[in-house]
């Protein structure tokens, strides 16, 4: 997986890609854009306030022509809510790009297995390129693949945790049975996650809390950028087994 | 926009108002059509996505398709998320 990262057909030049939830406000949003270095951004599809249409627009801040635009099905508890919102935003948008949600269980945020594997099928059917944000299951994430997903996007730990990569040997083995990209999405909290990630081979990462959440969001953005980039090239560099005990690095020979 | 309709309102036999519900709340309308409806909002079809009775309304339709008496709208566009 050398090279650009491409996902049904879609080419990405960043393997950071950034949510655009829960920043102060839309500029901070945009500085900690920049700052990531990242190509996609995602986004939620809500009503229009009509009452006061004053309020700024997203999409004032971040250009789509700069940035692809991925929308989100979140807080989706059921298949039917999940096409709906998937339907309305190819309409409101300009690709067939989806980050499929389909919610389990309000406290953990954990994907509903069963409703995830049947809305990516129907979606997939509907000519959506489908990114289902899944467990962290290799046979889940086979089961997706099977459905017509373009990818997947297993966790590392719950949404907005920041508790990292809990299950790295699940994420190993999805990577080497899949012949789909894998982005990790969600529960990394800070640069080393990110790097614990990619060093397991994810072809990219999905960053919105650890990044938005952080005391200061920019410069966060700017250390996630470095982790990602430093995690990719340890992945293709290829690390040292493990050994329990030393290996001299300086030569015996010659020594008094 | 809606000095007018009021005033229009008054002659009784002039009624160009519709009652829909756009976005979950009861409002009166003068527009016919879904671009006339966010035309009043100021909205450009750009960027939002339209759906009456749940259907969604093709971009390319909003001039053409008609609103009648009673129809929930819903209009969405993209807003911060992850």
């Amino acid at each position: 997986m050398s090279g650009k990262l491409k996902i049904g057909g879609v080419e990405f030049s960043s393997r950071l890609w950034v949510g655009t939830g829960k920043y102060k406000d839309f500029d901070e949003t945009r500085r900690a854009i920049e700052a990531s270095g990242t190509d996609v951004v995602t986004v939620s599809v809500r009503r229009v306030n009509i009452i006061d249409r004053k309020s700024e627009n997203l999409l004032d801040f971040i250009d789509p022509k700069k940035y692809k635009i991925l929308p989100n099905t979140a807080g989706c508890y059921n298949v039917e809510d999940a096409l709906r919102y998937a339907r309305l935003a190819r309409e409101a948008g300009i690709s067939d790009l989806v980050k499929l949600e389909v919610i389990g269980d309000e406290r953990t945020l954990f994907p509903d297995v069963c409703g995830l594997l049947k809305a990516t099928e129907i979606l997939a059917k509907e000519g959506f390129i489908v990114l289902p944000y899944s467990n962290d299951d290799p046979i889940t994430a086979q089961r997706l693949v099977d459905a017509g997903a373009a990818c997947v996007m297993p966790l590392g730990a719950p949404i907005g945790s920041g508790l990292g990569i809990r299950n790295p040997y699940n994420i190993k083995i999805i990577r080497e049975l899949l012949d789909v990209p894998v982005v990790l999405d969600a529960g990394v909290g800070t640069a080393s996650d990110a790097t614990v990630a990619m060093e397991l081979g994810a072809d990219a990462v999905l960053i919105n809390t650890g990044i938005a959440g952080a005391d200061d969001p920019v410069k966060m953005a700017a250390a996630m950028k470095h982790a990602v980039e430093a995690g990719r090239l340890a992945y293709e560099a290829g690390r040292i087994p493990r050994k329990l005990y030393a290996t001299a690095s300086s030569p015996i020979e010659g020594m008094l | 926009m809606h000095d007018k309709a009021v005033f229009l309102r008054g002659y009784g036999f002039f009624n160009f108002f519709m009652r829909l519900k756009v976005n979950g709340d009861q409002l009166e309308t003068m527009a016919e059509t879904v671009e006339g409806l966010i035309g009043e909002f100021k909205l450009e079809p750009k960027g939002v996505a339209v759906e009456v009775n749940m259907a969604i309304v093709k971009k390319a339709d909003y001039g053409s398709f008609r609103l009648k008496e009673g129809d929930e709208v819903e209009i969405v566009s993209f807003v911060g998320g992850g």
